[in-house]
């Protein structure tokens, strides 16, 4: 879900920078205002775990790959202002160092996994959660469909902001400047990929930590509880 | 916090698995280079060619010179969790001032 530069046009690179920027602006205040420094080592790990489990491709039946985030397991510990912060350093530091996601790119790629997927993922796993002991299955298996609907809801986002360009930015003669598929091309692919493999990646990852954490590390469930992060 | 070497510990278990992720081969959908444009449509949409290039990363697509894919691409996720860290690290104790 990493969108190269060049895909999409400079003008959507900068409407895409503008939708991410008061995000970043209003996480790093909630994460000021609420986490204690000792998470600070907690959201550094999550972050390279988040880093990480991107670098897993899985094939898709045809002929892609895909793979999961990890930021809506991020959210549920830490909450989701705090997985915009870990989410998007991961995703600079990939563009910078590793080529994966473009410079120009990097406000829609944060828009997209390290916003979309993290609150939507959060709401999911709040809505089946609710007010659950902390060791009630509940817990993992609304972190679980929320992950699904967490990458999703990005993977949409991105299908949307592929599927535009040609229709926006193309020259005299029609042909498409930057990617040239169009909605109809986009939304199909990309949810294919991620309603089948990277959902289902993203599902196991983020349902197998939080039912880790439940058993072997109750006290990292317990820090949104406690408001030492920022839900 | 008690207990939280085991996610560092899972963290470097996570790095010498990771080319787990190499075995799947293909492109993600909308992450084709350039030059995959001239097989599948013929031509390379001018834009794209312009911008996809714009910016040069020291390790590709997780390669690191002169390694091998697989000690590469695991000695990229080391570097990128370690900058990762770095960087989450720094901005973190400069933003969370309490104390807990």
């Amino acid at each position: 879900m990493h969108i190269p530069d060049g895909y999409l046009s400079p003008a959507t690179c900068g409407v895409m920078y503008a939708a991410a920027a008061p995000f970043w602006y209003k996480a790093t205040k909630k994460v000021k205002e609420a986490l204690t420094s000792k998470a600070v080592p907690l959201l550094s790990i999550f972050a390279a775990f988040s880093f990480t489990i991107m670098m897993f491709n899985a094939p898709v039946p045809d002929g892609t790959t895909a793979h999961a985030v990890g930021g809506t397991l991020i959210a549920v510990v830490l909450g989701p202002w705090a997985a915009t912060i870990g989410v998007s350093i991961a995703l600079l530091i990939q563009a910078i160092f590793f080529g994966d996601g473009g410079i120009l790119a990097f406000g829609a790629n944060c828009f997209n996994m390290a916003v979309v997927l993290p609150f939507v993922g959060y709401a999911v796993y709040r809505a089946i959660s609710g007010d659950a002991p902390l060791s009630s299955s509940r817990h993992w298996i609304g972190a679980a469909i929320g992950g699904y609907v967490g990458i999703n809801a990005a993977a949409l986002c991105a299908a949307i902001e592929f599927g535009l360009q040609p229709a926006l930015f193309h020259a005299a003669d029609g042909t498409p400047l930057y990617c040239p598929y169009g909605l109809s091309q986009a939304i199909p692919a990309m949810m294919f990929a991620h309603l089948t493999i990277a959902g289902l990646a993203e599902a196991v990852v983020t349902g197998g930590v939080v039912t880790f954490l439940q058993r072997a590390m109750p006290s990292l469930m317990e820090l949104r509880a406690k408001k030492e992060v920022a839900a | 916090m008690k207990g939280i070497n085991k996610l560092w510990i899972g963290l470097g278990v996570l790095a010498l698995l990771s080319p787990l992720g190499l075995l799947a081969s293909g492109t993600a959908w909308g992450e084709w280079g350039a030059d995959e444009f001239s097989d599948m449509l013929g031509y390379v949409p001018k834009g794209l060619a312009r911008f996809a290039e714009i910016w040069s990363a020291p390790l590709p697509d997780y390669t690191v010179p002169s390694l091998g894919d697989v000690p590469g691409y695991i000695a990229s996720a080391i570097i990128g969790m370690a900058l990762v860290v770095v960087l989450t690290w720094g901005l973190g104790r400069a933003l969370a001032r309490r104390e807990g």
